[in-house]
């Protein structure tokens, strides 16, 4: 009996061991893709993606997650002596973020210059996280950047970033898929709703497109473009106006749920393994997309090889004003824990301030640039885009949809809205609550959110 | 475990010393100072890696910082509002379901495969003992990011194998149903490694026992059932400890499925995933540290009720 029980002591005492180190292997691992990977080394210039060319210069770290930064930022060093750029990619979107805020309240870690999509901007200048750059250098450049895109990045004479790329918004369709089933290419929502219901009766199989429950920001930009605008905010103020249950709100959600609930949309979530493929194998017969969309699409595998994407303006809604409206685009930021903020700030300024940078940026990673000698350049204009068979998007599209967007306020705690977005969304889809309930929900609780957090909320 | 080992070690070292200790007050001395001695490496390590850590932990849990109007001392405000948020106290009533579901299931299939490969003493055991602790051998992130794919319905096998029968497979990662795929999920992951533990006790057990039942004209069943799971008590009780502190922290299985299945796995959807996405995703570090430490409280109080229940099975009071 004393053997046993030793021997039974033993076994625990290893497999506490085995279970501990599990844990901790666990976590680490977790952390890891968080944060992704080497990003946690912010400040050291030894676990830079790319290669130092001038090795006495001082260096300024950069993260970003653009594709083709690689080459942006080797031609950055090359033509620099006085400055050398260490990037790292350090996730996208919500990852990076996610290291980036923790590294700032750790109070060390954080990169010099961070990409932060223009949108959420206010979530770090709240926490007084990114350096006035305006007297580094900033105001002076003002003139090569659009009055909206200029109006997102700067609040008076303060300037928080420099913006980078836009997405103004177009339909990227498969003009095989509606010249095989004889569907005629929506230019108006009721339109894109009778094609839908045609495309299903012709036989096809798909859909005509992807409705993302987990993508607030598409919802926010569909409401938009019918004169949504929820939200009121100028940053350093604790006044927030939030009004998100609004007529118009409703029934721009109310008409995406009929075609939900009539099964004439997918309901796919965006960004996941199933989503990317349903774009590229003909599962959608459409791509509601940001100007960086294309450049999404051209970089999905297993794409159909028959496909033949065409690029036409946003639908409208009949009977209103046309809108243009906007997903994402982002900009370059120097963040608070920046050692010589001075450099930081010429980093951001000129990393894609040059219309070599620019090309590898539209033509290696389909970026489209707020800067405006390459906007407003024939170039850009008339370039032709092998993805689409030589169609000129930009001429076609994307710069009209640019020049007309005018804003759209964000709470500077835009995270939880697009979190709560997902989840009312997702009943929605699941036929629990109508698009009315949703909005209701929204305002409560992101009116509720706000008051929690010391601001003075209004609607 | 270790705790019991070294009180009785030290317990035995005072009986032979005992008699001794009033003429040897210096020598007494003297040993304690090497006790310190050996013992400082690991007080350092513990007073750095978890005592120090939470008590900060606790201060930024007194303390409340808003967006809007800054930080400020708060004292146990946060711990009210964390124990009548309806977010956390919905967390909190998931992984009891979590618990009361996962428990008996994960400690089911391990006592029946041990039992199993314990009478069976061909290769053919051995081989499936393997296979059957192999899932633990995979890091939890990996094989919960296998089974996001194994679940989806355009790369998962379920559409072709339902389409078989031309039927259509349920949605695994909807609402209703992703808790019963995180449930498969964690005991596919575990229940092998609990196997190994129930096994290593049954390997314990003196053979005669078996022998003495059989002549007294006990099955195979009886002998498994009465005897085997009655003298592995012990065993049986510290697998569910760990299965229920794992289950109360449920954070990584769900954490990754969420990157497929955000809709129905929510950030609140355990409380350490409130706490996570309260510090990394909405910067609120103060709050979150309260929902660690009201958690950490839930886990302990449980884990020493449950022993205390069972401490006349769990031999740790004998």
């Amino acid at each position: 009996m004393r053997t046993t029980r030793r021997a039974g002591r033993r076994t625990a005492g290893l497999a506490l061991v085995l279970g501990a180190a599990t844990v901790l292997a666990a976590c680490g691992s977790g952390d890891g893709g968080d944060g992704g990977g080497d990003g946690g080394g912010g400040s050291a210039a030894g676990s830079c993606t790319n290669t130092i060319v001038n090795e006495d210069a001082p260096v300024v770290t950069v993260w970003a997650w653009y594709p083709a930064m690689e080459q942006v930022v080797d031609l950055f060093n090359e033509t620099h002596d006085d400055v050398q750029v260490c990037w790292t990619n350090a996730g996208q979107g919500g990852d990076a973020y996610q290291a980036f805020s923790t590294a700032l309240e750790a109070g060390s870690g954080a990169p010099d210059v961070m990409m932060i999509e223009a949108e959420f901007l206010g979530q770090y200048t709240i926490r007084d996280a990114l350096v006035d750059i305006g007297p580094l250098g900033a105001a002076e450049v003002a003139d090569d950047y659009t009055e909206g895109a200029w109006s997102d990045v700067s609040t008076g004479d303060e300037v928080y970033a420099i913006p980078v790329d836009g997405g103004p918004m177009g339909f990227l369709y498969r003009q095989d898929i509606f010249d095989e089933y004889g569907v005629a290419v929506p230019t108006t929502w009721e339109e894109f709703a009778d094609a839908a219901q045609a495309l299903k009766d012709a036989g096809y199989e798909g859909y005509i497109a992807n409705f993302p429950p987990n993508w607030w920001a598409f919802t926010q930009a569909m409401a938009a473009q019918k004169g949504w605008a929820p939200f009121e905010y100028e940053a350093g103020s604790t006044d927030l106006r939030i009004d998100m249950n609004s007529p118009e709100a409703v029934e721009v959600l109310a008409f995406w749920n009929e075609l939900v609930q009539n099964d004439l949309v997918a309901t796919d979530e965006a960004f996941t393994a199933d989503y990317n493929a349903s774009l590229v194998d003909g599962t959608y017969a459409s791509y509601v997309a940001a100007a960086w969309g294309p450049g999404y699409l051209a970089g999905l595998s297993d794409a159909d090889a028959d496909a033949v994407w065409r690029a036409a303006p946003l639908p409208q809604w009949e009977g209103e004003e046309p809108r243009s409206v906007n997903i994402g685009g982002s900009t370059f930021a120097v963040s608070e824990q920046a050692e010589n903020p001075e450099l930081a700030a010429q980093v951001a300024i000129e990393i894609f301030g040059t219309e070599e940078a620019w090309k590898i940026g539209i033509e290696e990673a389909a970026l489209f640039p707020l800067w405006r000698p390459i906007l407003e350049s024939d170039y850009f204009r008339d370039l032709e885009y092998p993805f689409f068979d030589g169609q000129q998007i930009n001429n076609d599209v994307f710069l009209e949809a640019a020049a007309g967007y005018e804003g759209f306020a964000t709470p500077p705690f835009l995270t939880y809205v697009y979190d709560q977005g997902t989840q009312q969304l997702t009943a929605m889809v699941e036929g629990s609550v109508d698009a009315a309930t949703v909005m209701a929900n929204m305002q409560d609780d992101v009116a509720g959110y706000a008051e929690a957090q010391g601001f003075d909320v209004s609607q | 475990m270790a705790t019991t080992t070294s009180t009785e070690v030290s317990r035995a070292g005072t009986a032979t010393r005992a008699p001794r200790r009033p003429r040897a007050g210096r020598i007494e001395r003297n040993r304690q100072r090497w006790g310190w001695f050996f013992l400082a490496p690991f007080a350092a390590v513990f007073l750095v890696l978890l005592v120090a850590p939470l008590a900060y932990a606790f201060w930024m849990s007194l303390r409340t910082d808003t967006l809007a109007a800054g930080e400020s001392f708060t004292g146990l405000a946060n711990y009210q509002r964390a124990f009548t948020d309806p977010l956390f106290l919905g967390g909190l009533g998931r992984v009891g379901l979590f618990v009361a579901v996962m428990v008996p299931i994960q400690l089911g299939v391990a006592l029946v495969a041990a039992l199993v490969l314990d009478t069976l003493a061909t290769r053919l055991s051995r081989f499936s003992r393997l296979m059957i602790f192999v899932p633990y051998a995979v890091p939890g992130m990996i094989g919960a990011l296998m089974w996001g794919f194994l679940y989806s319905p355009r790369f998962g096998p379920a559409t072709d194998i339902f389409g078989l029968f031309g039927a259509t497979p349920p949605g695994f990662l909807a609402p209703g149903t992703v808790f019963y795929s995180l449930v498969n999920i964690v005991t596919w992951q575990w229940a092998g490694y609990y196997m190994i533990i129930i096994y290593a006790a049954l390997r314990g057990i003196d053979p005669a026992v078996y022998e003495a039942a059989r002549i007294d004209g006990a099955s195979g069943f009886q002998i498994a059932t009465r005897i085997k799971v009655p003298m592995i008590s012990a065993a049986l009780v510290m697998v569910v400890i760990f299965a229920l502190i794992g289950t109360l922290q449920f954070f990584t299985e769900p954490s990754i499925l969420r990157n497929v299945a955000a809709g129905a796995i929510p950030v609140h959807y355990t409380p350490n995933m409130y706490a996570h996405g309260l510090a990394f995703s909405y910067q609120q570090f103060n709050y979150a540290s309260t929902i660690s430490f009201a958690l950490g409280v839930i886990v302990f109080a449980f884990s020493y009720l449950f022993l205390f229940l069972t401490r006349k099975r769990s031999g740790l009071n004998s």
